[in-house]
């Protein structure tokens, strides 16, 4: 209580007043203009197309095609299996020439089914493949459908299903479109902004088709003015032209800062409102959709293209020709970096996203996926040695900066000493691994790594526990059943027992009511025992998860 | 802000996100440190002449001398951690609280009990429960109360004239400088001239007019506050500390001491005096900030500078001892740990559904 009446009167008040500012957060230099000038090119077709059959979150797709078919750009090859999940279509015309576990790009040279194409380079679009010409005429179910027909998922990094998303279960009054792209490196948002703004208008009009919101706001970080300029030229444009919608819609430029493009984040820069821990931005009547996505949603319903491509940065210092490109998803990492002027035998380290919370990726033949925004190529003049931690000292540097103001110390003391009981209390689920506090951290010690790794621990014993109980539940039941079936046997037993009795002396009838009488009490005792089992089971678990949380 | 490379080559070990890192280090920050305290001991060496130089050469070698004993014999690698350089912090810091002019034998028995006890002994740099200053500086004014109160009058002429030799001989071998005694160039502190003087009954208003008060807080002793209080401030500026430490501890000790002043501005001296004498503004900003022992949470600061400042102005008010900084920075120390658990600052997203957050 006292805790509270200080914690409001002494850090709220006076501090956090700038309802708008975001706790923490880091300045960072860009390195934008290296690929932010130049239009979107668009890469060749590959020899080879490699499709991963998850490449969004949920349920990976059930692959629908056989090895040999023909196949052609846009058509269906895998559907999806589940609600959260999404279907995958081919990226070029081809023959599928494998389904089969292929690398992926991850950290880890780890493979996961795939269905390798091999393209005839005609590049043919499926007849399927029509365009619309008025779809806001159409139901928003239907746009709804059309959207996870086309297998949209989230193209900032997250790739989450966008259908999903576009079907909240409260009232939408905000529709943010995310420009922000606060990564160093990316400008794959930034150049499609430039150049291809009214798709994204077009396409943040058909999602307000769909959840209906009182306001539309992009959101542009505010070192990126030429993209600022261009949406709000197209949003004048569509004022001009007389559209009811275009009062609704407005651009808004957001402070540079990172993680400000983070969907939390962007919300509480944007509104003042907090995302309840736990919990999704609908519950405040708000969505978050990326600008890419946006514009692949105005492909889908415009023109009746799947999701079969995006556009990507590949940048780096010294590269060749950095800049953005649109690649076909399934494109071999090392075909995109041989165009982009990376030599094969470069052995260069290609980090996918950026280089606050990008992947290292370990094999090269790893295809651009649905999550590929930008691929950071680092020379060898540039690689450095991680430099050696040193013990923390607590300056308290990464409880500044970090967005969620979490205590990173802490979390760290508790995760390297494998405390992981201790770290729930200190929220270690709600951080975001943006990396702020491990690069202020002038121990060099790495922070997101420990918090990678403790919740990975804490998950797995979860579940553990979770399979114990259900196990422990189980043998439980098992001995209640046996134990009864032991008593049904003796009953039984008794039974006959009673009746050859009843046999050899009929006169004996008062006694035949005892065994009976007995087997009804001794089954009643037994009958609710399984349920106070299962009583003292759970409170047994709510104790635990009681402690856990202290 | 250069690229690290992903993978570790010497372990093989994948490197995760993020590949940047920012030029800090935990040496640079114990450089800037030192560069916060350089003002004070140009003031210092004006007032105390070569024995804060003495002090200081004893005192670094000495901490220096113990840190690679004791990574030695703990099996840490000696030249990597030597080089982060927070033992030289520790020497200045205590070389800065010893008397000036302290025989060698008190330095390096102090910076044993800071470098070697306190500190490597309970796990080396940021482990150690007990700032090591301090636990030096408390075990020396135990041990030896007598050479700890032998503090040179600030600004004396004959102080002046010792050359550093002179004054080397007197550290080491005890040789009287220019055939005059020690015992004629030494004085009581401001603060143990008013403690004595107001239990004889002297009142404030003159135990102020006394020289030895200086313009508000001791001669010598004030300007070397000042010179504190810059640096200190140069390191908010920095970022290198937070404001609420130096400031809360300010507050807790100009409003307990001014709260009494008011009562009886007779019997209780200023908070300026206060904040100014002694080592209050080492302490506020230099000593207490020190965070490795201090609680790291906003409000856990808060409540720890607050409290400090408070039984500096109790020990110093009531104690018998000549200033009180290492005790109350010593005995908030042991609460730090605890203050970091219960002041744990309000997350994103937390309040509506915390309770659902925290269990699940």
């Amino acid at each position: 209580m006292i805790k509270r009446i200080l914690k409001k009167t002494l850090l709220q008040k006076p501090f956090l007043k700038k309802e708008c500012k975001l706790h923490g957060g880091i300045k960072l230099q860009g390195f934008k203009s290296l690929s932010n000038a130049a239009a979107v090119q668009i890469l060749s077709v590959p020899p080879q197309l490699i499709i991963p059959l998850k490449q969004h979150i949920g349920e990976a797709a059930k692959p629908i095609v056989n090895v040999g078919d023909l196949v052609y750009k846009g058509q269906i090859i895998a559907e999806p299996n589940g609600y959260i999940s999404s279907p995958v279509h081919a990226s070029s015309s081809g023959v599928v020439a494998a389904i089969e576990a292929r690398p992926i790009p991850h950290a880890s040279p780890i493979k996961e089914t795939c269905i390798v194409i091999h393209t005839d380079r005609k590049d043919q679009w499926h007849p399927f493949v029509q365009s619309t010409p008025e779809p806001l005429a159409l139901p928003p179910e239907d746009l709804r459908q059309r959207i996870r027909d086309a297998g949209i998922a989230g193209l900032g990094g997250a790739v989450f299903p966008s259908a999903v998303k576009l079907k909240p279960t409260s009232d939408i009054t905000t529709l943010i479109i995310n420009g922000v792209e606060c990564e160093p490196y990316i400008t794959c948002d930034d150049v499609l902004m430039r150049h291809h703004a009214d798709a994204i208008i077009q396409g943040a009009l058909l999602l307000a088709r769909i959840v209906r919101p009182q306001k539309i706001i992009v959101a542009i970080e505010d070192n990126k003015p030429q993209a600022f300029q261009s949406v709000t030229n197209a949003i004048n444009r569509l004022k001009a032209a007389g559209a009811a919608a275009a009062n609704t819609i407005h651009a808004a430029q957001v402070p540079e800062i990172f993680p400000a493009g983070g969907e939390k984040q962007l919300i509480k820069v944007l509104t003042g409102k907090e995302v309840p821990s736990g919990s999704l931005p609908y519950e405040l009547g708000i969505i978050c959709i990326n600008v890419g996505t946006t514009a692949a949603i105005y492909d889908a319903l415009y023109k009746g293209q799947p999701l079969v491509s995006r556009i990507m940065t590949v940048t780096g210092e010294g590269l060749d020709a950095p800049g953005n490109y649109r690649v076909l998803l399934g494109t071999p990492i090392h075909y995109v970096l041989a165009n982009a002027g990376v030599a094969r035998q470069h052995n260069a380290e290609v980090i996918m996203g950026g280089p606050m919370m990008g992947v290292a990726i370990a094999d090269h033949a790893a295809p651009v996926v649905k999550a590929t925004n930008c691929l950071l190529i680092k020379n060898t003049r540039q690689i450095r040695q991680p430099p050696a931690s040193m013990p923390c000292i607590r300056c308290g540097r990464c409880a500044t900066v970090c967005p969620i103001t979490l205590l990173p110390q802490q979390l760290y003391w508790h995760a390297r000493s494998k405390e992981f009981d201790k770290l729930p209390a200190y929220h270690i689920d709600d951080c975001i691994e943006c990396g702020c506090c491990q690069v202020v951290c002038p121990a060099k010690l790495p922070l997101v790594h420990y918090f990678r790794f403790a919740k990975s621990e804490l998950k797995a014993r979860e579940r553990e526990r979770k399979k114990a109980d259900v196990s422990r539940l189980r043998n439980e039941a098992r001995q209640v059943r046996s134990e009864k079936a032991r008593i049904e046997q003796e009953e039984r037993k008794a039974r006959r027992k009673a009746a050859r009795k009843q046999v050899i002396t009929p006169e004996t009838n008062p006694d035949q009511s005892t065994p009976d009488s007995l087997n009804a009490s001794s089954l009643q005792g037994v009958a609710p025992e399984p349920q106070t089992h299962e009583n003292t089971s759970m409170v047994k678990h709510e104790d635990q998860t009681k402690t856990m949380a202290r | 802000m250069p690229l690290q490379q992903s993978t570790n080559r010497q372990s093989g070990n994948i490197v995760s996100a993020p590949f940047i890192e920012s030029g800090q280090s935990i040496s640079g920050v114990m450089r800037q440190v030192i560069y916060a305290l350089l003002p004070a001991l140009v003031v210092a060496f004006y007032c105390f002449g070569w024995g804060i130089i003495t002090n200081l050469i004893i005192a670094c070698a000495g901490a220096l001398a113990w840190e690679s004993l004791m990574l030695y014999l703990r099996n840490r690698p000696v030249t990597s951690y030597i080089m982060d350089t927070s033992a030289l912090v520790t020497a200045i810091l205590l070389g800065m609280a010893l008397p000036p002019m302290a025989p060698w034998w008190l330095l390096l028995t102090g910076t044993f009990f800071a470098i070697a006890v306190a500190k490597q002994l309970y796990g080396g740099l940021g482990y150690n429960a007990l700032n090591p200053a301090m636990a030096g500086y408390a075990v020396l004014l135990i041990s030896f109360p007598r050479e700890m109160s032998a503090w040179l009058t600030p600004l004396a002429l004959p102080v002046a004239e010792l050359g550093f030799f002179e004054t080397m001989a007197w550290v080491f071998f005890e040789e009287p400088p220019n055939d005059v005694a020690l015992d004629t160039l030494t004085s009581a502190t401001p603060l143990d001239y008013l403690r004595t003087e107001i239990s004889r009954g002297v009142s404030f208003s003159e135990v102020r007019l006394s020289p030895v008060v200086g313009v508000i807080a001791g001669k010598g002793v004030e300007w070397i506050n000042l010179a504190v209080l810059l640096g200190g401030l140069w390191l908010c500026y920095k970022r290198l500390i937070t404001w609420h430490i130096p400031v809360s501890v300010l507050v807790g000790l100009g409003v307990l001491s001014g709260a009494f002043h008011l009562y009886a501005s007779e019997r209780f001296a200023d908070p300026v005096f206060h904040m100014f004498s002694g080592a209050t503004m080492l302490c506020a900003f230099f000593i207490a900030t020190d965070p490795v022992t201090a609680p790291a949470t906003p409000l856990g600061k808060l409540i720890y500078g607050l409290l400090i400042g408070l039984l500096i102005y109790i020990i110093r008010t009531w104690g018998g001892y000549p200033d009180a900084v290492a005790f109350a920075v010593l005995l908030m120390n042991f609460t730090a740990p605890l203050l970091d658990q219960y002041t744990q600052p309000r997350i994103y997203g937390a309040g509506k559904r915390n309770g659902r957050a925290r269990n699940g």
